[in-house]
């Protein structure tokens, strides 16, 4: 018994809520390294949505055990539970959207499986990066044409 | 303290992404990265003053990213078709 009398309760609490917190900012810095860092849209996308809803819900967490009432675990609760319902949501329509928009995947990317949808809704030419650039320059070179015509 | 030190840093990171992104769905992405770091440091910012009361904005916060993202995607689907 004199052993839980020595323990400082409030330094333990704000020790856990701290090692959350510190997490949770490492899981944020990491998303964002990969943001900046990585080839391709797509991967891009997958690296931060999956990193900053971790690292969010480390933070928030933190933070609830370091308050230590009701309420706010309830609403710290509220914002992680919207957090993971709404990320991937979110992840999955900007996906999409950017396939419609023909967003060329990274060239070492294993397309196989999605060959199939990407040929029926006829966009093939986003697999193929090195014909997106192309199409690009095609596109510059066109422009510069009607500069000069003017 | 340093929490909130990295989390501006991520601020910043992303927002040399939003400037340099090749294209709109990647500027859209570092946006829903804005308002995460954004709802983070509030959380912080939180403990740092004891207020309570500002856990609310990032309730709302996080509300509104959401929407703000989806609304994006949705108009850019309708400006390709």
């Amino acid at each position: 018994m004199t052993m839980l009398e020595n323990i400082d309760w409030n330094l333990l609490k704000e020790i856990i809520s701290c090692v959350f917190i510190l997490s949770g900012v490492m899981f944020m810095l990491v998303a964002t390294i990969g943001l900046l860092r990585l080839p391709d849209f797509y991967i891009r996308m997958s690296a931060i949505t999956k990193g900053s809803t971790l690292g969010l819900g480390l933070i928030l967490f933190g933070l609830g055990i370091y308050f230590n009432q009701p309420s706010m675990l309830l609403k710290v609760l509220a914002v992680i539970t919207f957090t993971f319902i709404t990320a991937p949501v979110a992840a999955h329509v900007i996906g999409r959207t950017a396939v419609q928009n023909k967003i060329p995947f990274w060239k070492h990317t294993n397309l196989n499986e999605f060959k199939k949808y990407l040929h029926r809704e006829h966009l093939e030419e986003i697999v193929n990066y090195d014909k997106y650039e192309e199409k690009v320059l095609r596109k510059k070179k066109a422009a510069a044409r009607e500069d000069n015509v003017e | 303290m340093i929490s909130m030190v990295a989390l501006s840093f991520c601020l910043l990171l992303t927002a040399v992404r939003f400037a340099i992104g090749p294209t709109l769905p990647d500027r859209i992405t570092a946006f829903d990265l804005i308002v995460a770091d954004v709802i983070g440091i509030i959380a912080i910012y939180t403990e740092f003053t004891g207020n309570e009361d500002y856990i609310d904005v990032a309730i709302i916060l996080s509300l509104f990213g959401f929407l703000g993202s989806i609304s994006f995607a949705y108009y850019l689907m309708k400006i390709t078709k």
